[in-house]
């Protein structure tokens, strides 16, 4: 491994896990201390690398949950029962081990504060990663951009980031909706249901008010929230997208 | 098979050209069409990784890595300009 990091480049680095944080029953938060971190924007990921004894390697990507402004880089992933990755990292991994990663990656589904908005965040399940990290963000750089986020779930114990979602909600310019899919409280006031046109334009400014919008979940989700959308006169320029495979591996 | 997109493939494309490339717009050879390589059909579940155009379904990016060495196919681009 390379001493010195070419800042740019792309480098394999270990970083030190330093708390696991139970999210629900199937997703973790990894807290991890990355030495020489050069700092990330929020709806980056990095590629975390996991090498067997016998030198086999399996990579996946995970977002970054953290905000910049954040004192440790926290990834959160979901456990997959036939995933290669996830499991080890949701079951195994221990403070005070090392993580092999690089990052930060990826450009074009990132948001900063300085890209205005409104911002509409839409999140199927563990797609609400990288967008926690932007309204994390928001608050961090006292943002007065209105933001809403619309998070699908299967159930209230699926939820990820409960507690960080109601107090990042008490801001007034942000509006957390959530919609549960499978199953809901008998007391439950929020939205039934999978996200739908109906839900979508319930949630969403008006299409004039030029939205700056975030769509990120598996491949079936991002397709038909991006495409309800535009259905509604959205303008798809400004609707960005990051599918998780069906396998989640981001 | 369902496709994930060009943020699928960043880091394995950063590794390659040494910078962020998925908000270069890349052309398709086939159909002319122009998109940001973030927004590229991806499929990454073959031997080696598919980036396809979402207007045409041409194969724009194959990459393969073996022992090490990054194969990467441009073949189906007609331009690639960086934003």
């Amino acid at each position: 491994m390379a001493g010195t990091a070419v800042r740019g480049r792309l480098t394999w680095q270990l970083a030190d896990v330093v708390e696991l944080v139970d999210e629900t029953p199937r997703v973790k938060s990894i807290v991890l201390d990355v030495p020489d971190w050069p700092g990330h924007r929020a709806g980056q990921h990095v590629d975390v690398r996991l090498t067997a004894e016998d030198g086999y390697q399996a990579q996946r990507s995970y977002s970054i949950a953290s905000a910049p402004e954040d004192d440790h880089v926290v990834l959160t992933v979901e456990r997959l029962d036939d995933g290669e990755v996830s499991p080890y990292l949701t079951d195994e991994l221990r403070p005070g081990d090392k993580l092999e990663l690089r990052g930060p990656i990826g450009g074009y589904f990132v948001w900063e504060a300085s890209l205005g908005g409104p911002l509409l965040l839409v999140a199927g399940g563990s797609g609400v990663v990288p967008l926690r990290a932007m309204l994390r963000h928001r608050a961090a750089a006292r943002s007065a951009v209105p933001a809403r986020l619309l998070y699908s779930s299967r159930s209230l114990g699926d939820v990820i980031y409960r507690d960080d979602l109601n107090r990042l909600a008490a801001y007034d310019e942000v509006d957390v909706r959530l919609t549960l899919t499978r199953e809901w409280p008998t007391e439950w006031n929020g939205h039934r249901g999978r996200v739908d046109m109906e839900l979508l334009s319930e949630v969403a400014w008006p299409p004039g008010d030029g939205a700056l919008t975030y769509i990120c979940g598996s491949t079936g989700f991002v397709e038909a929230a991006a495409n309800g959308l535009v259905e509604l006169g959205h303008d798809p320029a400004r609707v960005r997208t990051e599918r998780f495979g069906p396998s989640g591996s981001r | 098979m369902d496709a994930l997109d060009g943020n699928a493939i960043a880091g394995q494309l950063m590794e390659v050209f040494g910078r962020e490339m998925t908000m270069t717009i890349g052309t398709c050879g086939q159909c002319g069409a122009g998109a940001r390589i973030a927004e590229f059909a991806v499929y990454v579940r073959g031997p080696g990784t598919v980036a396809r155009c979402r207007s045409c379904d041409a194969i724009l990016i194959v990459m393969t890595a073996i022992r090490e060495i990054n194969c990467v196919d441009l073949g189906g681009l007609a331009d690639l300009t960086p934003e």
